[in-house]
C-alpha cells in the first residue's frame, strides 16, 4: 500500500494546479445549461483542449496525455479545487468515449474522438423516452434497416437529453428488432442532430435553465458507421457506459471534496471557526466532510483494483448511490447554514456566493434520479453484488 | 499511489480466518458468554502461534516486527467472529505502546507477551473500565501523567456487566509504585495519546469485521427464509436495507485501512485518520446491526438466535474508546482549525 503521490504524480499535480491557477476564469461563467453560457463553456473547453487538459487519460493521438487513472483523479481534484467551469462536454467524454474505446471501430475512434476532445462535436445522451425511464429496456424509438442506403431510419422520441438543445450529436438506444426479447433487439446509434427529420425542443429544468431537450426523429437516416458495437447488441454496449457513468468517471471525488471544503468555509464564515453555528448542525457538517473524504479513499481503492486489471461492474452502483446522496446532503446543509438567505438566488443583493448553493442544491437533487435512479441501483447492489434473488415474475 | 494489501498481508488474514474457524467454532461464543472466565488460554495460544499476538513486537524481543497495516486485516477477522479475547488490547494497544518506550521493563514485557506467556490489557482514565482485567497477567494502567504495568494478581476488581456477555469489563482499584512505573510526564502523555489512536484503529477494524459478518449472515437468511411464497430477499424493501448496510461497510473499510497505513507510517494526519475510521466503522456496524435485526425479524429478536451476540458486540465496540460523535468532534477540531492534525 502506497498512499502518497509518487514523484511523477506530484509533478503532474503541480503542473495541473499551475495551469488552472493561471487559466480558470476569475469570475464564474454563466450557467452552461443556457444558450449563452454554453457557448462560453465551449470556449473554455477549447482552451482546455489546446493545453491538453480536456481528456488527460486518453491516448495522445486523440488529444490526451496518456495519464494514469490516478493522475486523472489528481487532475479532477485540482480542477474542482480551482473551482473551474462545469464540463459541458462530459456526456461525450465520460459516457460515450469509454464505450467507443471498448466497442468502436478504429475508423470511428479516429473520426469521433479528436472532434470530441476538442469540443467540435458536442454530444448528448438519448436514452430515456416518455415511457421508458427506469425501465429503459421498454424504449420504443425504432431503427428500421435501410439496406439500399446502408444504414438505419429512425423514428420516435427521446427525452431528458441533457444540454440536447445546444449539442450537435446524440448517442442513444433504438429498437432495431421489434420481434426480439426486449433487451435483445436494441442498437446503439450515434446520430447527427443536424440530419433531416430531427427536431430538438428545449425543455426547462427545475432551476429554469433549458438544460434538457426532447428530440423527435421523423425518418432520420443514420449511416452504418453510426452503429456502435454490433447491431441488436445495443443493450450490452450501453451497459458498459452505465458502468462509467455511475462509477468513477462521471463523478470523481475531487468534486465533492471541493464542495465539502466550501461547506466548511461557509460554516466558518457564518461563525468564528464554526462555533456560533448550532452544535448539531456543525456535527453534520463534519459528517458530510467525512463522507467526501470516505468517497475519496474508497475511490483510491477502486482505482487500484481497476489498474490491477479488475473490472468494476455492479459495484459501480455503490459509488452512484453514495456520491449522489452525499451531494444532496452537502447542499442541504449549506442551505440550513444560510438560514433566511438560503432561498436568495442570483441577482438578489444579499445572496451568498451569488445563490450558488441553491443552484447547486437543485442540481444535486437530480443525482439520485439520473444515470439510473438510486432505487434501481440498490436493486443492482442487492442482486448482483450481494446475490439476492430477483423478484418473482407476476 | 496504490491502495491494496500485498499478498503476504492477505495470506496472514487467510491464516487467521482459517485458524479461528478451527479453534473458535460459533458454539464457543455462547460458552464464552456463560462460562465464568469467558476467556481461553487455549485460544490465546493459537493466536500467539499464528503471530497475531506478537505481530507488532520488534524482532529483537521475539516478535514479527510487523506494522499496523499488516495486522489490521487480522483484527478484522477477530471482529468477524466476535472473538472474546483481549486481542486488540494486547496486540494492538499494549504492544505498540511498550514498543515506544525505551526502558528495560517495557522490553522485558514485550518479550513475555511475544511468546504468549503474558496476556495484557489496558486501562486509561478516559475509558473508565478495563476489558479482560480478570484474565490479564499484566494491566497497563494510567494515573494522571503516569503509566504503570501492574500485575493481574495485585489489583482489586469489580465486575461491570456489559450488554455483550462476551465482553468482561471491570473497575480496577490499584496502587502505583515506583517499581511499576513505565513512563511519566510528557512521555506518558505522548504514548497514551498514540495508544488511543491505535485503540480507535483496532476497534474500527473489529467493527468492520462484525458488520461484514452480520450482513453476510443476513443475506444468507434472506435467501432461504420464504414468505408469500418467495424468499424475502427478493422483496425490494429488504434488498434496499441490505444494500444500504453493505454500502456503509464498503465505504468504512477503506477508511480503516487508510488509518492503519497512516499509523504504520507515522503520517502527520494519523490521529485524524484514526478518528475518521472509528467514527465511520462505528456507524457502519450499528447500521449493519439494525439492518440484520430488521431483516431477520422476530427470530433475530430471540435470545436463542446467534444474531444478538454479534449485534451486542457491535453496540459495545461502537461506544468503546470514543463513539462516532466523539471522534467526529475530534475531526471537527482539525477541520475547523482549532487543532493541528
Amino acid at each position: 500500500m502506497e498512499l502518497d503521490d509518487s514523484k511523477d504524480e506530484i509533478a503532474f499535480r503541480d503542473e495541473a494546479r499551475r495551469w488552472l491557477e493561471e487559466n480558470v476564469p476569475k469570475n464564474a461563467l454563466p450557467s452552461g445549461d443556457t444558450q449563452e453560457g454554453f457557448a462560453l463553456h465551449v470556449e473554455w473547453e477549447k482552451k482546455l483542449f489546446a493545453a491538453r487538459w480536456s481528456v488527460v487519460s486518453w491516448p495522445k493521438a486523440y488529444g490526451g496525455r496518456e495519464a494514469s487513472l490516478v493522475e486523472w483523479l489528481i487532475f479532477e481534484e485540482e480542477y474542482y479545487r480551482a473551482a473551474a467551469p462545469q464540463r459541458v462536454t462530459q456526456n461525450g467524454i465520460f459516457l460515450l468515449a469509454p464505450t467507443l474505446f471498448e466497442f468502436g471501430t478504429e475508423a470511428q475512434r479516429q473520426k469521433l474522438l479528436p472532434r470530441m476532445s476538442s469540443a467540435e462535436d458536442l454530444w448528448c445522451q438519448g436514452w430515456s423516452e416518455p415511457n421508458a425511464g427506469s425501465d429503459l429496456a421498454g424504449l420504443k424509438s425504432i431503427a428500421s434497416r435501410d439496406e439500399a442506403r446502408g444504414g438505419f431510419v429512425l423514428s420516435g422520441q427521446k427525452t431528458w437529453c441533457t444540454r440536447g438543445a445546444f449539442c450537435n450529436k446524440l448517442f442513444g438506444l433504438f429498437r432495431s428488432d421489434p420481434t426480439a426479447e426486449r433487451h435483445k433487439g436494441l442498437t446503439y446509434l450515434m446520430v447527427d442532430l443536424g440530419a433531416p427529420g430531427v427536431t430538438v425542443r428545449p425543455v426547462d429544468r427545475l432551476d429554469g435553465d433549458a438544460g434538457f431537450a426532447e428530440v423527435f426523429f421523423d425518418d432520420v437516416f443514420v449511416p452504418d458507421d453510426g452503429v456502435l458495437g454490433t447491431v441488436h447488441q445495443g443493450w450490452s454496449v450501453a451497459m458498459a457506459t452505465t458502468g462509467s457513468e455511475r462509477g468513477l468517471t462521471l463523478r470523481s471525488p475531487g468534486r465533492f471534496v471541493a464542495t465539502a471544503a466550501r461547506l466548511v468555509a461557509l460554516c466558518k464564515r457564518l461563525g468564528h471557526r464554526g462555533h456560533s453555528v448550532d452544535a448539531r448542525l456543525r456535527d453534520r457538517v463534519v459528517q458530510a466532510y467525512l463522507d467526501a473524504e470516505a468517497y475519496r479513499v474508497y475511490t483510491l481503492q477502486t482505482v487500484t483494483k481497476v489498474t490491477s486489471g479488475a473490472a468494476i461492474g455492479a459495484e459501480s452502483s455503490l459509488n452512484k448511490i453514495f456520491w449522489s446522496e452525499m451531494d444532496v446532503r452537502l447542499h442541504e446543509l449549506a442551505l440550513e447554514l444560510l438560514g433566511v438567505r438560503a432561498e436568495l438566488v442570483e441577482g438578489a443583493p444579499d445572496a451568498i456566493d451569488g445563490g450558488a448553493w441553491m443552484k447547486g442544491f437543485q442540481f444535486a437533487l437530480a443525482g439520485p434520479i439520473y444515470a439510473g435512479t438510486n432505487e434501481i441501483q440498490r436493486n443492482v447492489v442487492a442482486e448482483r453484488v450481494l446475490g439476492l434473488p430477483r423478484a418473482a415474475a407476476k | 499511489m496504490r491502495f491494496a494489501f500485498d499478498d503476504e498481508q492477505l495470506l496472514f488474514r487467510k491464516n487467521v480466518r482459517d485458524v479461528l474457524t478451527r479453534v473458535f467454532p460459533a458454539t464457543q461464543l455462547r460458552q464464552a458468554w456463560t462460562s465464568e472466565i469467558g476467556r481461553s488460554r487455549e485460544r490465546w495460544k493459537a493466536l500467539a502461534e499464528l503471530g497475531v499476538v506478537s505481530a507488532l513486537v520488534p524482532e529483537a524481543q521475539g516478535g514479527l516486527g510487523m506494522t499496523e497495516l499488516d495486522l489490521v486485516l487480522a483484527l478484522e477477522e477477530c471482529g468477524r467472529v466476535a472473538l472474546p479475547e483481549p486481542i486488540s488490547e494486547t496486540a494492538a494497544i499494549v504492544v505498540p505502546l511498550l514498543r515506544e518506550l525505551s526502558n528495560e521493563a517495557a522490553r522485558g514485557l514485550l518479550a513475555r507477551i511475544a511468546c504468549g506467556a503474558v496476556i495484557a490489557t489496558v486501562g486509561f482514565e478516559s475509558e473508565r473500565y478495563v476489558e479482560s482485567a480478570h484474565f490479564a497477567d499484566v494491566l497497563v494502567l494510567q494515573k494522571g501523567d503516569e503509566l504503570h504495568a501492574i500485575e493481574g494478581k495485585s489489583v482489586r476488581l469489580q465486575a461491570q456487566r456489559s450488554v455483550d456477555g462476551g465482553r468482561r469489563l471491570f473497575s480496577v482499584e490499584w496502587s502505583p509504585a515506583s517499581a511499576t512505573c513505565l513512563a511519566r510526564g510528557e512521555e506518558a502523555r505522548r504514548v497514551v495519546a498514540a495508544a488511543r489512536d491505535r485503540a480507535s484503529l483496532a476497534l474500527a477494524a473489529e467493527l468492520v469485521g462484525l458488520a461484514r459478518c452480520m450482513i453476510e449472515t443476513t443475506v444468507a437468511y434472506a435467501k432461504v427464509r420464504t414468505q408469500f411464497g418467495q424468499p424475502i430477499g427478493s422483496f425490494q424493501a429488504v434488498k434496499h436495507h441490505l444494500a444500504n448496510a453493505h454500502l456503509e461497510v464498503e465505504v468504512a473499510a477503506p477508511m480503516v485501512y487508510r488509518a492503519a497505513h497512516s499509523i504504520a507510517h507515522g503520517t502527520a494526519a494519523r490521529s485524524m485518520h484514526a478518528s475518521m475510521a472509528k467514527a465511520r466503522a462505528s456507524d457502519a456496524a450499528n447500521a449493519a446491526a439494525r439492518c440484520a435485526l430488521q431483516v431477520h425479524g422476530a427470530i433475530g429478536y430471540s435470545f436463542e438466535h446467534d444474531l444478538h451476540l454479534f449485534m451486542k458486540r457491535a453496540w459495545a465496540l461502537a461506544g468503546a474508546w470514543g463513539d462516532a460523535a466523539h471522534h467526529r468532534a475530534r475531526c471537527a477540531d482539525v477541520i475547523f482549525g482549532t487543532n493541528d492534525l
